[in-house]
C-alpha cells in the first residue's frame, strides 16, 4: 500500500492534489505582505493636542479627593488608637504590666484590675463560636459555590447575607428569650454562659466566613475543577482534595475575620453571658468578657477603674491588630508556597 | 457516511483492523438545552492510534470529544442521544458511572491546569483517589508517570515545589503525567498545544508518538499541520450554518484525508479556502 505520508508528515513528491500542498509548505508564500501596508497616508502631519487646563484640574482634584477618603479612614484608626492609648496607658504604670495582664481578679471595688480572666473568657467564647460556626459557614460556602443549583443559590445567598444585617441586639434577644430557657431546662442552671454565647456567636460569624470563603472557592479556576473531574474524582473528592486546599488561604482569612467579629461582639454576648468576672467553671456558668466589661462598667467607673477599662480597650485593639497581621502573614506565606 | 466508513475500514493497515475499534460511536446527537450541537455522528476511533479532530471554531469537535468521557454531563441541561461504545460497552448506558469512565478515559485541556499543590501531589492525586496509600508505591507511580511524560529529568529534584511554578509547557506535561498515573486506556487531548511555546509543542508531539503504542489518543486541534504530523486518522467536523447541528463530514486515514479528500468541503477547509 502506498502511503503518501510518512510519520514526519511530508508528502511524496509525485502528489499533485492541491490539498497536499498544505503538508509540505514549510514557510508562508513569499510576497504575501507587501510593503504598501507600512507606508503612512499622505497629507500634512497632524499635531498632538495638548492637555486642557480644565481636564488637568479635574484629574488632579479627583486624585486628591480619593487620597482624602483614604486618609480619613487611616486618621480615624490613628485617632482612636491615640485616644484609647492616652486614656488607658497609665494603668500599666500604675499596676505594672504583669499585674494588669497576669492578674486573674477583676474586682473594681477592691481595686484589683487583673484582666487575664477576661482575656481567657473572650478567647473561650471566640474559639468555641468558631468551632461551631466555621464548619457551618465553610459548608455553606461550598454549598453556594459548588453544590447548589443556580436557583437554590439565589435563595440561600440572600438569606445568609441577611444574617449579617440583623442587629446584634436582636441576636441577643433571641438568645436571651428563646435559647436561654432551653439551655436552662437541659442544664438545670440559669442558662447564661458559654454554651448560649457560642450558639449565638456561631450564627453571627456565619455570614462573614461564608461570604469570604465563597469568594475564595469561586476564584479557584474552573479548569482545576474540570481537571479533577476528568481524573475520575467525584464531586466530594474534588471539593475535599482540590477545592478546599486551593482556597485555603482565603478560607483562613475568612475564619480570622470571623474571629475578629466574634471577639469584638458585645451586645449579644452581654445578654446571654451572665457577666461574672471569673473564668467560668463550666459552659453553663456565667462569664464576663473584654467587651462586655466595658459596656457594663464604663457608665459609672471613675479613677483607676475608668483607666483600667481603657486598658481593656487597648487589649481589644491589640488582639484585633494581631488578627489583621496574621491574615497578612498567611496570605503572604500562601502566595509563596503555591 | 456509512459506505465511506465501510470503504476505508478495508484500507486500514494490519494493526488497525485486526482489533475492534476502541470507541464505536453510532448516531450520536448532542444537545445543549434545546440547541442541537452535534447531529448524527457515526465514527470508529481506532485502538492504539492517534485520531485528530479538525474543523473550524465552533464546529463541535470539542463537544464531541467531551462526549467520549462524559465531561459534558457537568453542563446543566445538556444531554446526548445515540450510543458511544467503549470496548463494546455503551458509556451512556443505564447505571454507567461517569467517574469510573473518566478514570479509563483521561483528558488533557487547552489551558494547562495543574492543581495548586506540589508536583508530587499533582501526579499522586489520581492514584490516591483510587485508593493507593503506601508511600513507596506512590513514589514509584509518580516517577514512572513523570518519566512517561518526559518530565522526570526536569523535575526529579524539585518534586515538593508547586506545580504552578513550572513553565507552561512543563505544566502541560505535568498534566499528562497526572493523567498517565491512573493508567488510562484513552487519552483525550483538547487542543493541548495551543497555549504553549513551540519547543514544548515538539515535546508533546513526540510524547504522543511514544504513548500510542499503549494508549488510544484523540486530539482536537486547530492546527492542520499538527493533525498531519501526529495523527493516523483524521475526522473533519463542520457546522454548515449557524444554529445548525455540527456534523462529521469526513473521516479517513490522515494520509488519505489530507491528500485526496472525498468531500469538497473537506478539501476547501484543508486548502485554506475557509475557516
Amino acid at each position: 500500500m502506498t502511503d503518501p505520508l510518512d510519520r514526519g508528515g511530508r508528502a511524496t513528491p509525485g502528489d499533485r492534489r492541491p490539498a497536499a500542498d498544505l503538508l509540505h509548505r514549510e514557510a508562508p508564500a513569499p510576497g504575501v505582505s507587501g510593503p504598501s501596508a507600512l507606508v503612512p497616508p499622505a497629507g500634512p502631519p497632524t499635531r498632538l493636542s495638548t492637555i486642557s487646563r480644565a481636564t488637568y484640574l479635574k484629574e488632579a482634584g479627583l486624585k486628591n479627593l480619593f487620597l482624602l477618603c483614604a486618609c480619613v479612614a487611616v486618621a480615624g484608626v490613628l485617632l482612636i488608637f491615640l485616644f484609647v492609648g492616652y486614656r488607658g496607658f497609665p494603668i500599666f504604670g500604675k499596676l505594672g504590666i504583669a499585674a494588669f495582664l497576669g492578674g486573674r481578679t477583676w474586682s473594681p471595688s477592691a481595686g484589683s484590675f487583673g484582666v487575664l480572666s477576661l482575656i481567657i473568657n473572650s478567647l473561650l467564647a471566640t474559639l468555641g463560636a468558631l468551632a461551631i460556626g466555621a464548619p457551618l459557614a465553610i459548608g455553606t460556602a461550598v454549598f453556594l459555590s459548588d453544590v447548589a443549583s443556580p436557583r437554590v443559590r439565589e435563595l440561600v445567598r440572600p438569606a445568609v447575607e441577611l444574617l449579617a444585617g440583623i442587629p446584634s441586639v436582636v441576636y441577643g434577644l433571641f438568645g436571651l428569650l428563646a435559647l436561654r430557657p432551653i439551655i436552662a431546662k437541659t442544664s438545670g442552671g440559669l442558662g447564661f454562659g458559654l454554651a448560649a454565647a457560642w450558639m449565638i456567636l456561631a450564627i453571627m460569624v456565619v455570614p462573614t466566613i461564608a461570604a469570604i470563603s465563597e469568594d475564595a472557592l469561586r476564584s479557584v479556576p474552573d479548569g482545576i475543577r474540570e481537571a479533577s473531574y476528568a481524573m475520575g474524582a467525584t464531586k466530594w473528592q474534588t471539593i475535599w482534595r482540590v477545592l478546599l486546599p486551593a482556597a485555603r488561604v482565603g478560607i483562613i482569612d475568612a475564619v480570622i475575620l470571623g474571629m475578629g467579629r466574634a471577639i469584638g461582639e458585645t451586645m449579644a454576648v452581654l445578654m446571654v453571658a451572665g457577666n461574672a468576672a471569673v473564668v467560668p467553671a463550666g459552659i453553663f456558668k456565667p462569664f464576663l468578657t473584654l467587651t462586655t466589661v466595658i459596656v457594663l462598667e464604663m457608665p459609672y467607673a471613675s479613677g483607676d477603674h475608668r483607666t483600667a477599662l481603657f486598658g481593656v480597650a487597648i487589649m481589644l485593639f491589640l488582639i484585633s491588630m494581631a488578627f489583621v497581621a496574621s491574615i497578612r502573614l498567611i496570605s503572604r506565606l500562601g502566595r509563596e508556597r503555591s | 457516511m456509512s459506505e465511506t466508513l465501510a470503504e476505508h475500514q478495508t484500507g486500514v493497515p494490519p494493526h488497525g483492523h485486526a482489533e475492534p475499534d476502541k470507541f464505536d460511536v453510532r448516531k450520536l446527537d448532542f444537545f445543549y438545552g434545546d440547541f442541537q450541537a452535534l447531529g448524527d455522528i457515526t465514527v470508529g476511533i481506532k485502538r492504539h492510534a492517534v485520531t485528530a479532530f479538525i474543523g473550524p471554531s465552533g464546529c463541535g469537535k470539542s463537544t464531541f470529544l467531551r462526549c467520549l468521557n462524559r465531561m459534558n454531563d457537568l453542563i446543566p441541561g445538556s444531554h446526548a442521544e445515540g450510543t458511544v461504545l467503549l470496548d463494546g460497552e455503551d458509556v451512556y448506558g443505564p447505571g454507567v458511572d461517569p467517574v469510573d469512565l473518566r478514570r479509563r478515559v483521561g483528558m488533557i485541556f487547552q489551558q494547562p491546569n495543574p492543581f495548586p499543590m506540589s508536583i508530587y501531589d499533582n501526579v499522586a492525586y489520581g492514584p490516591k483517589l483510587h485508593g493507593v496509600r503506601r508511600k513507596a508505591e506512590l513514589d514509584e507511580i509518580v516517577e514512572k508517570a513523570l518519566g512517561r511524560a518526559n518530565l522526570w529529568k526536569e523535575v526529579k529534584d524539585i518534586l515538593p515545589r508547586g506545580g504552578l511554578t513550572l513553565s507552561g509547557g512543563q505544566q502541560q506535561r505535568l498534566c499528562i503525567a497526572r493523567v498517565l498515573a491512573v493508567e488510562p486506556e484513552v487519552l483525550l487531548m483538547d487542543e493541548p498545544c495551543s497555549a504553549i511555546d513551540p519547543t514544548s509543542v515538539q515535546k508533546i508531539e513526540d510524547l504522543m508518538a511514544e504513548l500510542k503504542d499503549r494508549i488510544t489518543i484523540v486530539i482536537v486541534t486547530h492546527n492542520m499541520q499538527q493533525a498531519a504530523r501526529v495523527s493516523d486518522f483524521t475526522a473533519f467536523f463542520l457546522q454548515e450554518k449557524l444554529g445548525e447541528a455540527a456534523k462529521l463530514v469526513e473521516f479517513d486515514r490522515t494520509a488519505v484525508l489530507f491528500t485526496s479528500p472525498k468531500d469538497r468541503r473537506t478539501e476547501d477547509y484543508i486548502t485554506g479556502r475557509f475557516g
